[in-house]
C-alpha cells in the first residue's frame, strides 16, 4: 500500500508533466494553430488566410516548412551541433584538467578552486551581461586593450554571425569547465588513494596513472560528465537569448521553439513540430546511456 | 550521492507546484470577488440607461490591465486613472505587468480571466485580436468622442470589419534627428530630397562624421527604415498591402527599397547589428554622428535619461523620394486602450474610454512625458516642449500615418522581416537582395495563407 502510493505519486506526477506534454507536443506538431479558440479535426483549407485556418490538421506541412522555406531552421541544427562539439571536445576536457591539477595539490588550490567555481554560481542571465561589458564594441574591454574600439576598426563580437556564436561559446566554456571541474574534483576525493600507492610502487608514472588507474575507476563520474555535458548543449538558450535573443548567428532550436510559440501571434503547430525535432535529436543520446545502464546494469547482476 | 542530491529538488520540486496551486486557488477567489462586486455594482442602473453614459453614472471597480511597467509613465498612467475615477465615478484597480511579458502573454491572458480594460498597440496588432473575437466593439463610445479625433485617428482604431476597437491615447513619429549646434557649425542644411540627403551624407562623412548613427542589435529599429523607404518610394497604400501579404514580397517595388537603402549603407554606421540603439543614440549625443532615424519615443527620451543637451536635439521629416508620394506618411506608432471580450463591468469600463479619449485626459498623462503626443485633435498640452510641438505639426502633415511593421502586419511576419534585414545589413549586394526576396515570400506564405 505505502510502495504503492510512493511509486504511484511519482509516476502520476511523471505522466502528469512529462509523457502528456510531450505527446501533446507531438501532437499540436501536425496543426495549424494560434493559440486562440478550440483545435477541431477538420483538415486545413488551401490557400485561405491563416485567420480563418486556425486549429485544423495540417499533416506534416509544419516540418516541411521548416526544412524548405525556414530560413532560421538548418542553422538553428548546425549551432546545436557545433555547440555539443565544443563542450565535449573542449570546455569538459578543460574542466577535467582543471580537476586534476587542483587535485595534485598545486600551490593556492582552494584559491584557483574558488575562481574556477565562481562562474557556475552565477546565473547565466548575469553571465551574458558580464560578457557583453567585455566584447562591446565600443566600450568593450577586448577592444579596448587591442585598441580597436574606433568607429572603423572595432571588431563586432557579438553582432558578426561568423564570430558571435564562438564569442557566445566562449561564456559557455568559462561557465562549463568550472562546473565539470568541481562534479570531477568531488569524483577525484572519492578515488580510494592506496590506488595511487599501488600504481607508484608498480613504477607508472603520473600520466600512466591517470588513464590506466584512476580514469577507469571513475566510470560513473564520467557518466555523469558526459550526461550533463549534452544536457547542457542541448538545452543551451539562455546565453543566446540575452545576447540578442538566438537571432543573426546564434540561432538555436530551443529558441526557434520559444520564438514561435511565446509571443503576440502564435505559430503553436509550427513551434511544437520544432520542439519535437529537438526531442528526437536528444533521444539519441539519451537512448545510447539508457543502453549503456542497462546493459552493465545486466552484466553485473551476472556475476 | 546522485540521491541525496535529488531528494531536495524534488521536494522544492513539490513545493513549487503547491505554491502555483496556491497562486491560481487566490487567484480564482480574486476574479471571483471582483465578478461578483461588479455584478453587485452595475445593477442595471447603468445598462438599463443604455447610452446615457453621462458622467458619474457608473459606479463599482473597473480592472485596467497595463503594460506601461516602467517608472516613468506608470506614475503617469496612475495619474490619468485617478483622474478618470473622479470624472466617471467609477473605481480603477490596475494591474500593471511587465511591458515584454505582457506582450507574449497576450494571447493567453484575452483567453484566460483578462481585465476589462486593457493597453494595446494600433493597426493590424490591433485587428488581428479583435477579429479573432477576443475584444469588445466600442462603436458607441466612438459615437461620443468621435469629434475630438481626426479621420485618421478614427481608422487606427477600426478593425477590419469597421468597427471601433480602441481609444487611442498617444503616438510619436519617426524622423531623422540631428543637433542643431552641429548643422549650425558645419553649415548644414536641412535635406529634402534624397538627392540632397545623399549629398550631406557625403560631406559629413569627409568632415569626419557618421553620417548615420545606426544601430539593429534588437532587431526591430531598422524596420523603421525599411518602412519609410517603402512609403516614400511606393507610397501609402502599397505598404500597407505589402504588410497584409496582399503584394508579394518578391515585386520590383521592394527591390527598389533595398536598392535605395543599399546606396545609404557606406554612410550608416557600421556594425550596426552588434549594436543597440540606445549606443547609437549615444554616438549622436555626443555628436560623433550627423543624423539618426529613429522615433522621438526612443531619441529624444534617450536624451532625457542621458541627460544630454535636449534643446540642442532637433528634427526634419524623412525627405522626398517620389515626387507622387513626397512627404505625405511616416511611420507614427500609436499606443491606447482596449476593452476585451470578457470584461465584467463594461457600463464603467465605457465609461471610462470616454474619458480617456478626450483631449484633457491625454494632457494629463503626458504631463511628465517630454517625447510623446496626444492624438486629440488641436491638442496643445502645456508641457508640450519643441520636439513635441514639432511632432504635432508632422504628424499633422501627414495624409496617413502608418503604425511600423510589427504592428501593420502579422508579428511572425515582423520577426521573419527582423532576420532578413539583419542579413541585408551584413550583405547589401544585388544578388542578397533577390535572396532575401525570394526567403522573405516564401515565409510570407507559410504565415499569411497555406
Amino acid at each position: 500500500m505505502v510502495v504503492g502510493l510512493l511509486l504511484g505519486i511519482p509516476l502520476l506526477l511523471d505522466l502528469a508533466f512529462v509523457w502528456f506534454p510531450a505527446l501533446a507536443t507531438v501532437l499540436l506538431s501536425f496543426t495549424k494553430w494560434n493559440g486562440v479558440g478550440d483545435l477541431h479535426n477538420k483538415a486545413c483549407l488551401p490557400n485561405v488566410p491563416s485567420i480563418l485556418n486556425n486549429g485544423c490538421l495540417y499533416g506534416i506541412q509544419n516540418y516541411h516548412q521548416a526544412v524548405t522555406i525556414y530560413p532560421e531552421f538548418w542553422p538553428a541544427v548546425r549551432h546545436n551541433l557545433i555547440w555539443l562539439a565544443v563542450f565535449i571536445l573542449f570546455a569538459t576536457p578543460l574542466g577535467m584538467l582543471f580537476a586534476v591539477l587542483i587535485d595534485r595539490g598545486i600551490k593556492g588550490s582552494r584559491m584557483y578552486q574558488s575562481i574556477l567555481f565562481l562562474p557556475v554560481m552565477l546565473s547565466l542571465a548575469l553571465i551574458g551581461i558580464i560578457w557583453e561589458f567585455v566584447y562591446s564594441q565600443n566600450l568593450g574591454l577586448i577592444n579596448t586593450v587591442i585598441g580597436r574600439n574606433g568607429n572603423n576598426n572595432a571588431i563586432d563580437w557579438l553582432g558578426n554571425p561568423h564570430l558571435n556564436l564562438w564569442a557566445v561559446l566562449v561564456e559557455a566554456t568559462w561557465r562549463q569547465a568550472g562546473y565539470v571541474m568541481v562534479l570531477y574534483l568531488a569524483g577525484l576525493k572519492a578515488v580510494d588513494p592506496t590506488l595511487r600507492e599501488a600504481a607508484v610502487v608498480d613504477g607508472a608514472n603520473a600520466w600512466q596513472t591517470f588513464w590506466r588507474v584512476i580514469f577507469p575507476v571513475m566510470r560513473p563520474i564520467n557518466v555523469v560528465i558526459m550526461v550533463v555535458t549534452v544536457i547542457e548543449s542541448l538545452r543551451a538558450f539562455d546565453l543566446v537569448y540575452i545576447t540578442n535573443k538566438g537571432i543573426n548567428g546564434l540561432e538555436l532550436l530551443s529558441v526557434l521553439v520559444t520564438s514561435n510559440i511565446v509571443g503576440e501571434t502564435q505559430r503553436v503547430g509550427f513551434g511544437s513540430a520544432l520542439g519535437v525535432v529537438l526531442l528526437v535529436i536528444s533521444l539519441v543520446p539519451i537512448c545510447i546511456f539508457l543502453f549503456q545502464t542497462f546493459r552493465s546494469e545486466s552484466r553485473e547482476g551476472q556475476s | 550521492m546522485s540521491d541525496a542530491g535529488m531528494s531536495p529538488s524534488r521536494r522544492t520540486l513539490l513545493r513549487g507546484l503547491a505554491g502555483v496551486a496556491g497562486i491560481s486557488v487566490a487567484g480564482g477567489l480574486v476574479s471571483a470577488c471582483s465578478s461578483s462586486g461588479s455584478g453587485s455594482g452595475t445593477p442595471s442602473s447603468g445598462s438599463s440607461t443604455g447610452s446615457s453614459g453621462s458622467s458619474g453614472a457608473v459606479s463599482g471597480t473597473v480592472s485596467f490591465g497595463s503594460n506601461y511597467s516602467d517608472p516613468g509613465v506608470k506614475s503617469a498612467f496612475a495619474a490619468l486613472c485617478t483622474a478618470a475615477t473622479a470624472a466617471t465615478g467609477a473605481q480603477i484597480k490596475i494591474n500593471t505587468v511587465d511591458h515584454n511579458t505582457f506582450q507574449t502573454d497576450i494571447t493567453a491572458y484575452l483567453q484566460g480571466t483578462p481585465d476589462d480594460l486593457f493597453t494595446w498597440f494600433a493597426g493590424y496588432r490591433m485587428q488581428y485580436f479583435a477579429a479573432q473575437g477576443l475584444a469588445q466593439p466600442i462603436d458607441d463610445v466612438w459615437e461620443k468622442i468621435g469629434g475630438n479625433f481626426n479621420a485618421a485617428a478614427k481608422a487606427l482604431s477600426t478593425g477590419l470589419d469597421g468597427h471601433q476597437y480602441l481609444v487611442p491615447l498617444y503616438n510619436y513619429p519617426w524622423v531623422v534627428f540631428y543637433n542643431k549646434s552641429v548643422f549650425t557649425a558645419k553649415g548644414y542644411t536641412v535635406p529634402t530630397t534624397w538627392d540632397q540627403y545623399l549629398t550631406l551624407a557625403k560631406k559629413m562623412k569627409s568632415d569626419g562624421l557618421i553620417p548615420f548613427a545606426f544601430a539593429d542589435k534588437d532587431g526591430w529599429p531598422a524596420l523603421g527604415t525599411f518602412d519609410i523607404l517603402n512609403m516614400r518610394i511606393n507610397g501609402y497604400d502599397y505598404h500597407i498591402k505589402l504588410m497584409k501579404h496582399e503584394i508579394p514580397w518578391t515585386d520590383p517595388g521592394v527591390t527598389q527599397v533595398f536598392q535605395h537603402w543599399a546606396e545609404l549603407m557606406p554612410y550608416m554606421q557600421t556594425g550596426a547589428n552588434g549594436r543597440i540603439w540606445q549606443d547609437a543614440a549615444k554616438t549622436l549625443e555626443q555628436k560623433k554622428a550627423g543624423m539618426m532615424f529613429q522615433g522621438t519615443n526612443q531619441v529624444a527620451a534617450q536624451y532625457v535619461t542621458d541627460k544630454a543637451d535636449l534643446a540642442d536635439l532637433d528634427f526634419f521629416v524623412f525627405p522626398e523620394i517620389n515626387p507622387t508620394y513626397a512627404q505625405d506618411y511616416m511611420d507614427a506608432p500609436t499606443d491606447g486602450f482596449m476593452l476585451s471580450k470578457k470584461a465584467k463591468n463594461t457600463d464603467a469600463a465605457k465609461a471610462i474610454l470616454e474619458y480617456i479619449g478626450t483631449g484633457a485626459a491625454e494632457a494629463n498623462f503626458l504631463k511628465t512625458d517630454q517625447w510623446d503626443v496626444g492624438l486629440a485633435q488641436g491638442l496643445a498640452a502645456p508641457t508640450y516642449d519643441a520636439i513635441q510641438k514639432k511632432s504635432v505639426t508632422e504628424i499633422g502633415k501627414c495624409k496617413s500615418v502608418a503604425q511600423f511593421m510589427d504592428r501593420d502586419s502579422d508579428p511572425a511576419m515582423a520577426n521573419a522581416m527582423i532576420a532578413i534585414i539583419q542579413k541585408f545589413i551584413d550583405d547589401p549586394s544585388t544578388g542578397n537582395i533577390a535572396t532575401l526576396q525570394k526567403s522573405a515570400e516564401a515565409q510570407a506564405k507559410s504565415i499569411y495563407t497555406s
